[in-house]
């Protein structure tokens, strides 16, 4: 009996103390995990209650984080002092536009690269590739020229149309489409379907999840810009958000909660669109770095 | 669609319909290929090509925006050697690169770890927490950093206060500048790269992890001889990631400093969008451009040829 006993216990001793330690080591983390949570989270609280202060309690006490005196004076005083309606407009515009268009003509483009055979193609993701690499700064000068030849500085289309296509874009939906199987299209186009109606009624909705994460990082990359709408934009009520904003800081050094108001204001529709797609679009990010 | 009689129909799997199609066909294909294609193909032809042919020609003119530009040779990118200002934006954009980009990989990698822990409490709600910044405006955000830097209205000044620290003008003192624009620029890519840590942590097959355990590899060491390896691919990829975004840093840098205190946190983006916007310099503005360019590209195929030797498959 004893023989049987004695290695039993031993097992379940050492079973309990390594749980303990998993447990500890679980615990450890979630604190530390907190902390760092809490620098990421900072300047967003920060922005959230100093938008809801005056500023004499934010110069008189700095180092709180919890209003004493509350106002929702900012948020209706920002509308007045900056187009700030017309600035929101135009991001929605422009940020809108682009990312309905690009996602369109990229997803396009990437299904052609990755389902079809044809000459040139290799040259074609070639060149693709290499153009990834470059840092787009290097195309402003001839990039600026070109607007304003056309007449589009402070118009609509000079922020949007040479947004309207990505070598990032294209080459995120081919990554996608081919990984498609092959049967699929096959057996729709020996039923007689059109390759147009194969990629609208097919492939597409396949598609759903890449489409999805590449409409959000559309959406991201234009409603969250400042230096294009800063180039191509001269006048403050053809300004998107961003560099509207950042103007604002720069004509009034010291209005922190009038600030502060106006980027809430800009900064919600981003926060809200990513919670609601958060887990396909973290998904999409974590699979473009894997292979 | 239109059915076709049972005779003349293939079966969809088989090779033969596939190849018939192949075969009667090609043009076609290539010209459905192209049409689907062409949008966003002239698009980029004209804005990302043509522009970067234009670019690298106008690097070798005096153009200044007015009247016509004259052929000068490679004399722009002579001067640029003994441009002072050139020199210190260059040195600015290494030292950036050369601390943000280890330094956002380190954590990411650490946070990506961390929050792979099965059974972790409250992970949605971490790496939420961690990705936020880079889902907002960085133009908007880095407003929040330059006010809560603020001597006077800033949280974080007050704080060092607390302990008795002071950070005296905050982001204006010359020596801490760089710092604070480095910082806030980690803080808001290491989400994005912590995400593609993660994707690439939970492609590793379970079962490898688990005999090292039984060997009797403590966590440190099936860390470095088995998770690290593996990685290699996506650490390569985010090591370009991170690159190019340090390279091409902007937002913080221009609306926390502007480039100041006397150049400090200068870097050769900030640099060039003042020779060509604010000076009407756009010769020499590309010229300081194509040095970037090449600045990447040569930095990339080391980083490609560093862990191109090390890809591990499994």
């Amino acid at each position: 009996m004893t023989a049987i006993t004695v290695p039993a216990v031993d097992y379940a001793t050492q079973a309990t103390r390594k749980a303990r330690r998993q447990r500890l080591v679980t615990t450890v983390v979630v604190i530390v995990m907190f902390a760092i949570s809490a620098f990421f989270l900072l300047p967003f609280a920060w922005m959230l209650t100093a938008s809801v202060r005056t500023e004499g309690s934010l110069l008189a006490d700095p180092a709180t984080l919890w209003p004493t005196v509350f106002t929702l004076d900012n948020y209706s005083e920002i509308w007045r002092r900056i187009p700030f309606g017309r600035q929101l407009g135009n991001t929605v515009v422009f940020a809108g536009v682009v990312t309905v268009v690009s996602v369109t003509l990229n997803s396009m483009a990437g299904y052609a690269l990755a389902r079809f055979d044809f000459r040139g193609k290799n040259v074609a993701f070639l060149v693709l590739i290499l153009t990834l690499m470059v840092p787009i700064e290097v195309t402003f000068v001839p990039l600026y020229n070109i607007i304003s030849n056309f007449g589009w500085i402070d118009t609509y289309q000079g922020l949007i149309v040479p947004r309207m296509a990505s070598a990032f874009g294209i080459f995120l939906m081919r990554q996608f489409f081919i990984a498609l199987p092959k049967d699929l299209e096959d057996a729709a186009r020996i039923d007689g379907a059109s390759e147009i109606r194969i990629f609208l009624r097919i492939m597409w909705p396949l598609a759903k999840p890449a489409v999805l994460t590449l409409g959000m990082f559309s959406l991201l990359r234009n409603w969250n810009d400042l230096l294009w709408p800063l180039m191509v934009i001269t006048r403050q009520d053809m300004l998107t958000l961003p560099p509207g904003l950042a103007m604002f800081k720069g004509d009034n050094l010291t209005e922190f909660g009038l600030l502060m108001a106006g980027s809430v204001v800009a900064l919600i529709p981003m926060v809200v669109a990513f919670l609601f797609v958060q887990r396909s679009f973290i998904e999409g990010v974590a699979t473009t770095g894997m292979k | 669609m239109r059915i076709l009689p049972a005779a003349e129909r293939r079966p969809s799997t088989g090779l033969s319909g596939t190849k018939a199609w192949r075969v009667t066909s090609k043009t076609r294909q290539a010209f459905t290929a192209w049409m689907f294609i062409a949008p966003a193909g002239v698009i980029i032809a004209i804005f990302v090509f043509w522009t970067l042919f234009e670019s690298l020609k106008t690097s070798f003119t005096d153009d200044s925006g007015f009247g016509s530009a004259n052929w000068v040779g490679l004399a722009n990118y002579a001067q640029l050697l003994s441009d002072p200002r050139f020199l210190n934006a260059l040195a600015n954009t290494l030292v950036y690169a050369a601390v943000v980009v280890p330094v956002s990989i380190v954590i990411a990698l650490g946070l990506a770890v961390l929050l792979n822990r099965p059974n972790l409490p409250f992970r949605g709600f971490f790496r939420v927490a961690v990705f936020l910044p880079f889902v907002t405006s960085l133009g908007i955000s880095s407003m929040a950093w330059w006010a809560m830097l603020n001597p006077h209205a800033g949280i974080i000044p007050a704080w060092f206060e607390i302990f008795g620290l002071s950070l005296g003008n905050g982001i204006q003192d010359p020596s801490l500048a760089m710092l604070f624009v480095m910082i806030v620029g980690v803080w808001r890519d290491v989400g994005f790269f912590m995400v593609m840590y993660l994707g690439g942590l939970q492609s590793i097959p379970k079962e490898l992890r688990e005999s090292a355990q039984i060997d009797g590899a403590g966590p440190w060491k099936s860390f470095w001889s088995i998770t690290w390896p593996l990685l290699a691919n996506t650490t390569m990829f985010v090591g370009i990631m991170a690159l190019v975004f340090a390279f091409q840093a902007f937002d913080q840098i221009y609306i926390m400093t502007g480039g100041g205190p006397f150049f400090r946190t200068e870097t050769l983006v900030l640099y060039i969008f003042s020779t060509a916007v604010e000076r009407y310099q756009l010769g020499y503005a590309s010229a300081i451009s194509w040095v970037l360019v090449l600045l990447v590209f040569v930095v990339s195929l080391f980083q490609v040829g560093y862990f191109s030797k090390r890809t591990v498959q499994y």
